[in-house]
C-alpha cells in the first residue's frame, strides 16, 4: 500500500498541477474577455472573409469564408515545407558526403558552406534572399528568357504552363509502370534468394518508367503543349507576363533560404551517420567480395541511416515551423493569412491563435509519426 | 488574509495618488486605468513602428508626431508632465491585442474608426485626430496619373491587418480589375518591396503614403494619385469598460482642437487666463471646475496647451513643417473650411 501510494502521489500532483494551471488561464481569460465585452466562439469561420490572398493552391477570393482562408494558408505552409524538405534533404546528403570526400577542394568547400549558412540567423537569410537578391533581378521588360521560355524577374519566375490532352491516360501509364516495378522487384528478390541469380532491377525499372508514359503519347492519344508567358504592358514602365504559371518571388526566396539553412544541419547528420559506422564493417564487407557500391548500399547505409534519421526528423520539424517566418516577406502562409489578416479583421485572437497552434502541432506530429515509422522500419530487426 | 492584503494595496495606492494629487475624487476611484497610471507615473501608449508625422522615433528614441501628441496631452493632464509617456511601437496586427490585454492604455496609432472595431473587439474610439482616406502611390515614370489607368494584373503592395486590405478588394472588384495583393507585416518592408519594383502600386492611407514617400530612395520618382477610395477617420482608442479614462482621453484631444479654435497657443496660454471670453477662461482653468469630473485638478487643460500645444501647433510641427502634407485639407477647423469640430468644453 505504502509503496503504491509513493508511486501514485507524484502522478496525481502532476495531473492536478496541469489541470489547475489550465483552469486558471481559462478562467482568467474568460473573466477578462467578459469584462471587456469580447465574445468567444468559432462561428466567424463561416463568415465571408472579404480579403484577397496573393497566392493560393485552391480557388479562393474574398467572397469565400474565413475557413477557406485558413485552408489557403495551411496549404501554402505545407507547400513550402514539402519543397523545402525535399531540397534540403538532397542538398544535405550531397554536402554531408562531400564533407567526407578525400578531395581537398570539395571537402573544404562543403565545410565552408555548412559553417557559413548555419551560423547566420534564418530571418536575416530570408531578408537577404528576398530584398537583396530581389533588387538585383530585372524588371519584367528587361528579363532575358532562359531556354527561350523561362523568365526570372523581380515580380516572380514565369514558367510555361502545361496543357494536357487525355491527362488521365498519362497518369494511368505512370501508375502501371510503378506497379510493374514493384512486381519485378519482388520477383527479383525471390529469384536471388532461391537461385542466387541477380536480375538488373534498376535498369529495368528506369526503362519501364520511361517507356510506358512514352507509349501513352504514341498510342494513348496523350498530347502535351506549352503555353509560354507573354509580356504585357500595364503602363509606360510597368509590365507583367501573362499566360503560363508564375511563381511569386516570396515563395522562391522562402524555399531557398529554408532549404539552404536546414541543409547544413542535415549535412552534419549525414556526416555523423556515415562516420558512426565502424571502419571494420566496410573492410569486412569488402573482404567477402562485395563491390564498393554494394558495400555502401548493403552495409554502410543501412547502419548509417539509423544514426541519421532521428536528428534529421528534428530538422524537418524545424523547417516546417521556421516556415512561419514567411510573414516577414509577404508569403501568404498560415501565420500571415490566418494568424495575421484574419485575426486582425475578426479580432478573435484566442480562437485563431489556438487553431494555429493546434495546426502546427498536428503538422509536426504527422511528420514525427511518419519519420518514426521509417526509423522503426530500418531499425535492427532482432530475431 | 486576502482581505487585508487588498486593503493594504488600495491604501498604498491611495497614498501614492494623494502624494501626486491632493484632489482625490470619486472619479479617480472608479477609473482603474487612471489610478494605475498615476501609480506608475507614466502613460502607456501604443504607437506605430515609425510613420513620420504621426508617430516616429528619432535616433535618440524621442517620439514625435500628431498621434504621439495625443498621448503626451493625456500625460500632461493626468500626471502633470507631457514627457511621462512610455511608448510601445506596435505592428498593425499586434495593436488591438496589446490594448485589450492591458499592455497599453491608449492606442494612438493612425487607427481607422470602423463599426466592427468599435462594437466587436472590446475597444472604444474616443474621437478623430486625423481625417484620412486610402489612396495609391505609383512611379512617375509609369505614366499613370489616375486609378482609371489601372489594368488587369497590377500588383499592389500593402500592410496586413488593416482596413486597407479590405478597401483594396472593394475597389478593384468594383472596377472589375484583377490584381495581385502583396501584403507585408511591417510598413518598412512594404516600402522596400515597392521601392525595389516588386509592385506597381503601393496603397495605404494617403497621409501614410505622403509620410512613407519621404523614406523612399528617391521621393521625387513617386506620386500619390488624386483619387481617394475610402473614408479613414483616424483616432485614439481605449479599452472598453473604463468610462472615466475614455472621457479623459477624449477631452484631452478635444482640448487641443478647441484651444486652436479660440486661438490659445502654448505661448499665450498663461496670458489667456485674464481673457474676457468665458470659454477661453474655462479652457485655461481660470473659470469653472471642469477637471473635477475626471478626478483631475483644474489646470489639466492648461497643462495640455502649455506643454503640448494646440492641434494647429501639433499639425504644423509634425506634418506641415516636415513637408509631409503642408495643406491641412479636411483637417482644418470648421471655422476655416475644414471638418474639425468638437463639442464645447463646459
Amino acid at each position: 500500500m505504502n509503496f503504491k501510494l509513493k508511486d501514485i502521489v507524484p502522478q496525481l500532483i502532476t495531473v492536478l498541477a496541469v489541470v489547475l494551471v489550465f483552469g486558471f488561464f481559462t478562467y482568467n481569460a474568460q473573466i477578462n474577455m467578459e469584462n471587456r465585452g469580447i465574445d468567444f466562439g468559432y462561428g466567424f469561420l463561416s463568415q465571408e472573409s472579404s480579403f484577397d490572398v496573393q497566392f493560393s493552391l485552391i480557388e479562393y477570393d474574398g467572397s469565400h469564408s474565413y475557413f477557406r482562408a485558413y485552408l489557403v494558408g495551411l496549404l501554402n505552409t505545407i507547400l513550402v515545407s514539402v519543397i523545402g524538405i525535399i531540397i534540403a534533404t538532397i542538398l544535405g546528403v550531397i554536402v554531408g558526403i562531400a564533407r567526407l570526400s578525400p578531395n581537398y577542394l570539395i571537402n573544404k568547400f562543403a565545410a565552408f558552406y555548412v559553417e557559413f549558412f548555419r551560423n547566420i540567423p534564418l530571418l536575416l537569410q530570408i531578408f537577404f534572399w528576398y530584398f537583396a537578391a530581389l533588387r538585383a533581378l530585372p524588371l519584367p521588360q528587361d528579363a532575358e528568357a532562359m531556354f527561350g521560355v523561362f523568365f526570372l524577374t523581380i515580380k516572380g519566375l514565369y514558367v510555361p504552363a502545361f496543357i494536357w490532352q487525355n491527362f488521365n491516360i498519362f497518369i494511368y501509364s505512370i501508375i502501371a509502370a510503378i506497379i510493374a516495378i514493384i512486381v519485378i522487384r519482388a520477383h527479383a528478390k525471390k529469384v536471388q534468394e532461391n537461385q542466387g541469380k541477380q536480375i538488373p532491377v534498376f535498369l529495368i525499372s528506369i526503362g519501364l518508367i520511361f517507356i510506358l508514359p512514352l507509349l501513352s503519347f504514341l498510342i494513348g492519344g496523350v498530347r502535351l503543349s506549352f503555353e509560354v508567358p507573354v509580356l504585357k504592358q500595364l503602363a509606360t514602365t510597368s509590365f507583367i507576363y501573362e499566360g503560363g504559371v508564375s511563381l511569386p518571388p516570396e515563395l522562391i526566396a522562402l524555399t531557398l533560404s529554408l532549404s539552404l539553412y536546414t541543409a547544413t544541419f542535415i549535412a552534419e547528420c549525414v556526416r555523423a551517420g556515415i562516420q558512426g559506422v565502424g571502419k571494420g564493417q566496410k573492410e569486412a564487407a569488402a573482404s567477402i567480395g562485395l563491390t564498393p557500391n554494394q558495400v555502401l548500399k548493403l552495409v554502410i547505409m543501412p547502419q548509417a541511416l539509423r544514426i541519421i534519421i532521428p536528428p534529421t526528423t528534428n530538422q524537418y520539424l524545424n523547417l516546417t515551423k521556421n516556415s512561419s517566418l514567411a510573414a516577414a516577406i509577404a508569403y501568404p502562409d498560415l501565420v500571415l493569412v490566418f494568424a495575421g489578416t484574419a485575426l486582425m479583421q475578426t479580432g478573435k485572437a484566442i480562437e485563431i491563435v489556438s487553431i494555429t497552434m493546434f495546426t502546427y502541432l498536428t503538422l509536426s506530429i504527422s511528420i514525427s509519426i511518419l519519420m518514426n515509422w521509417y526509423n522503426k522500419k530500418i531499425a535492427i530487426q532482432e530475431k | 488574509m486576502f482581505k487585508y492584503l487588498k486593503q493594504l494595496t488600495s491604501l498604498v495606492a491611495m497614498v501614492a495618488v494623494l502624494f501626486t494629487f491632493t484632489t482625490e475624487s470619486m472619479a479617480a476611484k472608479k477609473s482603474k486605468t487612471l489610478k494605475n497610471t498615476q501609480k506608475k507615473g507614466f502613460v502607456r501608449c501604443g504607437v506605430s513602428q515609425g510613420l513620420p508625422g504621426f508617430s516616429n522615433a528619432d535616433a535618440a528614441g524621442n517620439w514625435t508626431g500628431v498621434d504621439v501628441d495625443v498621448c503626451r496631452a493625456v500625460a500632461a493632464a493626468v500626471l502633470g508632465d507631457a514627457n511621462k509617456v512610455k511608448f510601445t511601437p506596435l505592428s498593425a496586427k499586434e495593436r488591438f491585442t496589446a490594448l485589450t490585454s492591458g499592455e497599453i492604455d491608449i492606442l494612438s496609432r493612425n487607427t481607422t474608426w470602423t463599426l466592427s472595431r468599435d462594437a466587436d473587439i472590446g475597444l472604444t474610439f474616443v474621437g478623430v485626430n486625423f481625417y484620412d482616406g486610402q489612396g495609391f502611390m505609383v512611379r512617375k515614370s509609369s505614366g499613370i496619373t489616375s486609378t482609371s489607368q489601372f489594368k488587369d494584373g497590377i500588383s499592389a503592395c500593402t500592410n496586413i491587418g488593416t482596413t486597407t486590405e479590405l478597401n483594396m478588394r472593394d475597389f478593384f472588384n468594383s472596377k472589375g480589375i484583377s490584381y495581385e495583393p502583396v501584403a507585408f507585416e511591417k510598413a518598412d518592408e512594404v516600402v522596400a518591396a515597392y521601392d525595389a519594383g516588386r509592385c506597381d502600386t503601393y496603397t495605404t492611407d494617403k497621409s501614410g503614403l505622403a509620410a512613407q514617400r519621404t523614406k523612399m530612395k528617391n521621393p521625387d520618382e513617386h506620386i500619390v494619385l488624386p483619387e481617394t477610395i475610402s473614408k479613414e477617420p483616424l483616432g485614439p482608442v481605449v479599452r472598453q469598460g473604463d468610462a472615466v479614462w475614455e472621457d479623459i482621453v477624449r477631452w484631452s484631444l478635444n482640448t487641443m482642437i478647441e484651444a486652436e479654435e479660440y486661438g490659445i497657443t502654448s505661448a499665450n496660454a498663461d496670458m489667456m487666463k485674464t481673457s474676457d471670453n468665458p470659454a477661453i477662461k474655462r479652457l485655461v482653468g481660470a473659470e469653472g471646475e471642469l477637471g473635477a469630473a475626471f478626478g483631475l485638478d483644474n489646470d489639466w487643460s492648461l497643462r495640455i496647451i502649455k506643454q503640448v500645444g494646440n492641434y494647429g501647433e501639433s499639425y504644423k510641427r509634425n506634418i506641415a513643417d516636415t513637408g509631409i502634407l503642408p495643406d491641412r485639407g479636411p483637417n482644418q477647423l470648421w471655422t476655416k473650411g475644414g471638418i474639425l469640430y468638437v463639442p464645447p468644453a463646459r
